[in-house]
């Protein structure tokens, strides 16, 4: 049947059961928003008030759905508006697919009104990209594009059209998707055997797992290898919710801001296990001193990451499910009653508590909100202070239901992811735990979830300064707070109600309390709370760019309000 | 593992369009790999190119590069080329003054390198070769002064029959 190419994008995302997308329109975009309309019954468009927050948007669907994310933009500053958004899910290995469309194709490398080459712009933020100038290739290639989206090691695709295809007339037949298996092993049996042999030989085994195994849905296998092996257990940022965060084993985030549990694990480890995790530096800080006293074992997906930041002893190339079940059926239980005594030991010794004066601590807000919305609602974080505190008091229980740029560490992601995870999940709330910092960088995009009625929560932290880089010029310049105290203006119930939210501000327990339950009645309006909290509450523990993690700071001295000896620029 | 850098060289069958000269040495620049000489042209399939590139590297960022290099979508094989099985050549295209014009063709014919042009001041001279042999000629050719010199970079293919059996693994691919 003939469809013009613009029609043929809508078939094709039909064929891939896409129902819901994020996008703004312009000019080289046209014919596709006139089959927008065309198709508005089955396709449900949702027009954010910038492109970067319709990328985050389709981000957070993908994120807490594990299905494609799909995102529209027009030419030029609508394409190159996705950039940060796509980097952001390439960063995190976030299957996307990003449409663009770019001026006619006799107008293409003329500098013509609003033209970019997206395609080169996005070349090494994309798993893979491409520019489609006719018609006839759009089924083809966009039928390509998913598959690379979600084959192996998850990634963003962009799709580039010329505006001409999209108009032109093509011959288009329905094609079912073939099903993409990802439950695949490349490795060699003896590459097992030799895993398993360092497994049977550890007494002090760790489990380290990371965003692998919610891209791979392993959860469940993760949670059975770790009872057979008896091992504690770590999870990366990326990983938070593929192990509950209550269980005994669990011994807290890794990295940076880990757990000091998690740190005396590492150091006492002999072996470690990294499963779907790719030892980033905010992981392992210092190469050389990391897990210094233990063997490796890597599994992951893609093989480019074995030996890149941390040499193995032993590695499986697959899918992290496919390896846990086969690790799991050739294991055999074995116990490591001592080295769980200890963890358990140190649990108690070090346990997650929040080091400051204030009684309205970032703790306390992030407790409060949990307990009011319970383990089905699903937890969004922008980037800073505030998203390492939610990673370490919240106590993520399920996957997926923990959103959060890890990689990229994007400003301003949360309340567009959150609009995303909302659409994907009508039924739950979401929550987005966000700065005063974060929340000015994208805060336009309460307008879109009020106008699409999306009840989200965001929550700010708001200790009128950038958290997380004072936390950094208080240790390590000399106090010297430049352009990290905020002052602003802003009156953020005026600015919740000016775009059709609701708005409240909270200093302590009881207001908060009230605030949340407000919230939670209302279910078509996002609501925002401005939690007012104490400039100087700190992120710990914290280990040093480059230094070990074995001795992570876990105190820092903050004078009294009236002793403050910073120096504020002016 | 070996800390020590040394010369390899890849051979990569890679989609013959658009882009995909950027998509390699774009992986070679963000990721901090070395890249010596890189050549690439047309297969005696239209739809492949095949890539030859030298790079100086350790063992460890070797096998980087190579697994890197396998994520991209375009490429389609990688082979490592050595040169004890491996028929490699470069082509290189030298100017020089002509005064001295019969100790240059002397020489010319010691490398069995070609004349190619020939003008009242200067002499053109084509030689094909492994790379000590292009350095060495070079070399020698700088005494006569040197007024323009292009040099391809290395291509090579594997000796006997090891590249049918890889040109069947890589149609099997596709």
């Amino acid at each position: 049947m003939q469809k013009n190419g613009a029609d043929i994008i809508m078939e094709c995302l039909l064929e891939q059961g896409v129902d819901t997308v994020f996008g703004y329109p312009g000019g080289t975009i046209l014919n596709v928003y006139d089959a927008f309309y065309k198709y508005s019954h089955k396709i449900k468009h949702i027009l954010t008030a910038h492109e970067q927050g319709a990328a985050h948007a389709a981000d957070g669907y993908a994120r807490s759905t594990g299905r494609v994310g799909v995102c529209f933009a027009t030419s030029g500053p609508g394409a190159t508006n996705l950039v940060t958004g796509i980097a952001t899910a390439y960063m995190d290995s976030i299957p996307m697919i990003a449409v663009t469309c770019n001026v006619a194709t006799n107008w293409l490398g003329r500098d013509t009104f609003q033209e970019i080459d997206i395609v080169g712009v996005t070349m090494p933020i994309t798993k893979h990209n491409f520019l489609i100038k006719k018609a006839e290739d759009i089924a083809p290639i966009f039928r390509k594009a998913f598959k690379i989206a979600v084959s192996g090691r998850p990634g963003p695709v962009l799709i580039d059209i010329t505006k001409d295809a999209t108009a032109a007339l093509a011959e288009y037949e329905k094609h079912i998707p073939e099903k993409i298996d990802n439950y695949k092993i490349e490795s060699e049996s003896s590459d097992f055997d030799k895993a398993v042999e360092l497994i049977h030989n550890a007494e002090r085994p760790l489990i380290y797992a990371g965003g692998g195994v919610i891209a791979s849905g392993a959860s469940d296998a993760l949670h059975k290898f770790q009872k057979t092996i008896d091992s504690p257990l770590t999870l990366s940022l990326m990983a938070l919710g593929a192990f509950p965060a209550s269980d005994e084993a669990f011994t807290g985030m890794i990295g940076m801001h880990g757990t000091k549990v998690t740190s005396l694990a590492v150091k006492n480890c002999d072996l470690i296990i990294a499963v779907g995790a790719r030892f980033s530096d905010r992981v392992i800080c210092d190469p050389n001193t990391f897990a210094r006293n233990a063997k490796v074992i890597h599994i992951d997906v893609d093989r480019a990451e074995i030996n890149k930041n941390i040499n193995t002893d032993a590695h499986i190339i697959g899918d992290a499910k496919a390896v846990l079940d086969e690790l799991n059926k050739r294991l055999s239980k074995v116990n490591h009653d001592e080295w769980m005594a200890q963890i358990a030991e140190w649990k108690k010794e070090y346990p997650v508590q929040h080091k400051g004066r204030e009684v309205f601590s970032p703790k306390v807000i992030i407790e409060e909100i949990k307990n009011a919305v319970g383990d089905d609602a699903y937890l969004v974080t922008d980037v800073g202070q505030h998203q390492i505190w939610s990673a370490q008091y919240y106590g993520v229980e399920n996957p997926r239901h923990f959103v959060s740029s890890g990689g990229l560490g994007t400003m301003g992601f949360g309340l567009g992811a959150a609009i995303g995870v909302q659409a994907a999940h009508p039924e739950n709330r979401v929550v987005n735990i966000t700065g005063d910092g974060c929340f000015h960088m994208n805060l336009q995009e309460l307008s879109t979830a009020a106008k699409e009625e999306l009840p989200v929560i965001d929550v700010i932290m708001n200790n009128n300064v950038l958290g997380m880089v004072r936390q950094w010029q208080r240790l390590f310049y000399d106090e010297r707070f430049s352009n990290t105290t905020l002052n602003k203006k802003t009156d953020y119930d005026k600015v919740a109600e000016g775009l059709g939210a609701n708005g409240y501000t909270v200093r302590n327990v009881d207001e908060l309390r009230a605030a949340v339950k407000s919230a939670l009645d209302s279910k078509d309006k996002p609501s925002v709370i401005n939690c007012i909290i104490h400039q100087d509450n700190t992120v710990l523990p914290m280990v040093p760019g480059g230094q070990s993690i074995e001795e992570p700071i876990l105190e820092i001295e903050i004078p009294s309000d009236d002793n403050q000896s910073g120096k504020e620029d002016k | 593992m070996s800390d020590k850098k040394e010369m390899h060289v890849l051979s990569i069958y890679v989609e013959n369009h658009a882009g995909v000269l950027s998509r390699i040495s774009g992986l070679f620049t963000r990721r901090m790999y070395n890249i010596d000489s890189l050549s690439v042209g047309e297969t005696e399939n239209p739809k492949i190119s095949r890539m030859t590139i030298v790079t100086h590297a350790d063992e460890n960022t070797f096998h980087q590069i190579q697994n890197q290099l396998a994520k991209l979508e375009d490429v389609k094989h990688i082979c490592e080329l050595h040169k004890e099985t491996a028929v490699l050549r470069e082509h290189v295209l030298i100017k020089v003054n002509a005064k001295d014009s019969a100790s240059i063709m002397q020489m010319a014919e010691i490398f069995r390198a070609n004349i190619v042009d020939v003008s009242r001041e200067l002499l053109t001279l084509e030689l094909t070769g492994g790379p000590s042999k292009i350095d060495a000629f070079i070399n020698l050719m700088e005494q006569f002064q040197i007024e323009g010199l292009v040099r391809t970079g290395l291509t090579g293919l594997k000796r006997g029959t090891a590249t049918e059996a890889e040109k069947a693994e890589h149609l099997k691919n596709n």
